[in-house]
């Protein structure tokens, strides 16, 4: 066979050339089908952040209402004392109609080019929390009881959808708790300065309300939360996990126990997080008995979900330190515990570091295993500073961001855009952190 | 007493054993004679002291789980007692002679593999929280039921059928949609930036669609709930008379393989580049076109580990739950249709697990034997994947 020569058959030049012209057609399809691949991608990538932010921003803004409230004595001060005790035995039930009868005036202002407008239907425009919005003040300020006072109120979250125009007339006519001479105020009530649409910090400072009031709604204990639960990470699994690495990177002899060790952590990383949620509801809650919805029980789980990231950067960064550094160490007398505390690990910290701090962002987009450890409770008031608060109830900014996408409010999927736009905020600066922590600190040997 | 007094107290014993045994240790004057230096006799009474504290309170808690007498105030004392003898013991050894840096060193070695094995201890948390319920469950509901049925109606009062295979039916079905998106559009972008692309044009579209695997699944959900469902709905499903509703099996589906997308190819990218050059150079050499090259050789030397990063993916999509939580919808149902709202096996075991749960209740346990099939599901596939990628990797090197 090998003094046989194989001579091909002589190509007739046409088929020769459409042959290569159509080779050179599928190496052309091909690179198209890689740009198209990169091209979904990015275009992915930039729908879902055009998306999100378009939809979210404006919850960072909010529609005002002023309004001159007479602060009636009769009511609010029965007995004429002004005693604190007794303005506090009225309760805001009594406050709405003091809101209704001070509406009056500007109705009739309103009258003339808003012919339906009532009383009723004028502060039916301001949010339901304003009557508390009013006792507060009243407690606060007894003395101004009698006087008339300009308070500015938050809008109702339908006049608020109104004003940003994501609901027309058209979209709202079968609307029970819109009536379309509320509309006509609104647009009057705009042009007077009355009522007005600016950046509202309270969606920041403000806790979650109920499902009537989407206006007064905000991410204060969903931030508490998150922050809380990430302290705990922090403290629990940078340790740990540090320690962890250095005890399998140094020390550990190649053993069943080093192998089961080692087993263990690549397959936890690959664990579905809702398994972790299942692990904390069955053995921290039922079975250690710790509280519910409590930021512990959620920084335990995250702990426990972070630790296979920080362990695998912290043995990279381990890797990365020439062994000579080790070794001179070693040579001059140090014992090996020595050398690796003292010279090791420190060269070693920034990549640590920079490990963490993706290992924290992960943590802090969670979701699913706080749902099963009942994060996903209605919080409204702010948990307890450290450390007892770590046992009161909380949300998280990721399950408060689930929570809103399950009220019927429309106005709700506002707000949930506008937690992730805060969500991503710190996601981006956490990144940012890691990223410019490696470039400055990295060495290269 | 609180246990953050008793943590409290035991600090502070913790610095006084540090500073009382580094004083001990140089009162002799010349430290020179010394066997450790003074830190490591001062560390080695604050460890001791610490750590005794730190263990007797764990235990006595553990016990106090089993026997209900030991009360706090107990525990709290004897951890203090105990702490301040080991404090004392080791205090009194202190002589020069006393070789401190070796009791230390043993101790941290000790807490070293300790912290390694907190990984074992939560697997095994994971395996006996799931176990133990399953078990349970089973007790009450019949097991072949539960993976043969093929109704899930949930019923608090009275009669619940708990048949899986709707679950593992809508579960697989997006997991099949999202492979469909992900692993072609991941392996050409693969392939691009590893052999068509300038360095310069990796450098900057690499980090770009590794964002997409930076932003956490609630995101996706939300994206999934308020843009792509709708406009299925109204651009496809409607029109075609397939389906009215937002949620379903392809709005999940397309929004978790975009999840996927950079997930693949990073992967891939990895694998691919570790093909040797000289397969490819050997290749081009002969005149095949760079398509050609990537095709016939450069895939078929790489697929093994393609296979792995593609079970990978699967895992991931299997297990993934928030997205088909706001994406897929919550009603059970075994259908072909693609725009119709199906479930999955995590969207159940959230929706079982949370608001009044009664941890007796067939309907909250079926959540466990669910996760228990998520877990081994999931698992299995991760060890196969890891398999495959290892001995692929042996191949090349």
């Amino acid at each position: 066979m090998t003094d046989a020569t194989f001579v091909p058959a002589a190509l007739d030049p046409e088929r020769r050339a459409a042959l290569t012209r159509r080779r050179y057609a599928a190496e052309k399809r091909f690179r198209l089908y890689g740009v198209g691949a990169i091209g979904v991608s990015i275009a992915a990538l930039v729908l879902l952040l055009v998306s999100v932010l378009g939809g979210g921003l404006p919850a960072f803004t909010q529609t005002f209402v002023r309004a001159q409230i007479y602060l009636d004595p009769a009511v609010l001060d029965p007995s004429g004392t002004r005693d604190p005790d007794g303005i506090r035995k009225v309760l805001t039930f009594a406050y709405a109609p003091l809101i209704k009868r001070s509406l009056e005036t500007a109705t009739a202002e309103l009258q003339p080019t808003v012919p339906g407008i009532t009383p009723a239907l004028l502060a039916g425009m301001v949010s339901d929390g304003a009557p508390a919005q009013l006792r507060n003040y009243v407690i606060a300020n007894p003395d101004s009881i009698g006087e008339t006072v300009e308070f500015e109120f938050l809008a109702n979250g339908r006049i608020d959808q109104y004003v940003k125009g994501n609901i027309t007339r058209e979209s709202s006519a079968g609307d029970a708790r819109l009536d379309p001479a509320q509309l006509d105020a609104a647009d009057r009530l705009l042009e007077a300065g009355v009522m007005e649409l600016r950046f509202n910090p309270a969606f920041i400072t403000n806790p979650d309300a109920s499902e009537n009031r989407p206006e007064a709604a905000g991410l204060g204990v969903a931030l508490i939360g998150s922050a809380y639960m990430m302290l705990i990470v922090l403290v629990l699994s940078l340790p740990i996990g540090v320690a962890a690495s250095i005890y399998l990177e140094e020390f550990a002899a190649k053993s069943w126990l080093t192998d089961v060790i080692e087993v263990n952590i690549s397959n936890l990383a690959a664990v579905p997080s809702i398994v972790f949620g299942i692990l904390g509801l069955a053995f921290f809650i039922n079975f250690m008995n710790l509280p519910m919805s409590a930021p512990i029980v959620g920084g335990l789980v995250l702990t426990l979900m972070t630790l296979p990231t920080i362990i695998i950067a912290t043995r990279a960064a381990l890797k990365s330190v020439p062994p000579s550094i080790k070794e001179a160490a070693l040579g001059v007398g140090a014992s090996k515990m020595q050398a690796i505390f003292h010279h090791v690990l420190p060269l070693a910290m920034p990549g640590i570091l920079t490990g963490t701090i993706i290992g924290l962002a992960q943590a802090l987009g969670e979701t699913a295993p706080l749902l099963l450890i009942g994060m996903v409770a209605f919080v409204k008031d702010f948990p307890a500073g450290l450390p007892d608060g770590l046992f009161d109830p909380a949300t998280a900014l990721p399950v408060q961001v689930y929570n809103f996408t399950q009220r019927a409010d429309p106005a709700f999927v506002e707000r949930a855009s506008g937690a992730i736009i805060v969500l991503l905020v710190f996601l981006v600066a956490m990144n940012t952190v890691a990223i410019v922590l490696r470039q400055k600190l990295e060495r290269t040997w | 007493m609180s246990a953050g007094l008793l943590f409290l107290v035991l600090a502070i014993l913790a610095v006084a054993g540090y500073l009382s045994g580094r004083w001990r240790a140089a009162a002799g004057g010349d430290t020179r004679a010394l066997h450790s230096r003074t830190t490591y006799h001062g560390l080695a009474v604050a460890l001791a002291a610490l750590l005794a504290g730190i263990v007797t309170f764990v235990l006595l808690n553990l016990l106090a789980t089993v026997a209900p007498e030991i009360g706090s105030r107990f525990v709290a004392i004897a951890s203090i007692a105990l702490a301040l003898a080991a404090f004392v013991a080791v205090w009194a050894r202190i002589t020069p002679a006393f070789r401190a840096r070796n009791l230390v060193e043993t101790i941290v070695l000790g807490l070293l593999l300790l912290a390694a094995t907190v990984a074992i201890f939560t697997t095994a948390a994971i395996v006996l929280s799931l176990v133990f319920s399953t078990a349970r469950f089973f007790g009450q509901y019949s097991w072949s039921e539960f993976f043969f049925g093929t109704v899930w109606s949930p019923a608090f009062q009275g009669v619940s059928r708990l048949g899986m295979l709707p679950l593992l039916w809508g579960t697989l079905y997006v997991s099949a949609i999202a492979l469909a998106v992900a692993v072609p559009i991941g392996l050409f972008t693969a392939i691009f930036l590893t052999q068509y692309a300038s360095p310069r044009f990796r450098r900057a579209a690499k980090p770009a669609i590794e964002i997409l695997a930076g932003i956490p699944t609630i995101v996706y959900g939300l994206f999934a709930l308020v843009t792509v469902g709708p406009i299925l709905r109204d651009w496809f499903a409607q029109p075609t008379g397939l389906g009215s509703s937002s949620a379903s099996v392809m709005t999940a589906g397309l929004v978790m393989g975009i999840m996927l997308i950079p997930f693949v190819s990073s992967l891939s990218d990895d694998i691919i580049t570790a093909v040797p050059r000289a397969m490819r150079e050997g290749s081009l050499g002969l005149g095949a076109t760079q398509s050609e090259t990537i095709r016939r050789v450069i895939i078929p030397a790489a697929l093994p580990g393609i296979v792995g990063a593609v079970l990978l993916a699967a895992s991931r999509a299997i297990g993934e739950t928030m997205i088909v939580v706001l994406g897929a919808g919550a009603a059970a149902q075994l259908s072909l249709n693609p725009f119709e709202a199906m479930t999955t096996i995590t969207v159940k075991i959230v929706s079982q697990l949370t608001g009044d749960t009664d941890f007796n209740s067939p309907e909250t346990l079926v959540a466990f034997a669910l996760g228990i099939t998520l877990f081994v599901l999931t698992l299995g596939m991760n060890v196969l994947a890891l398999y495959i990628v290892r001995r692929y990797r042996e191949q090349y090197e």
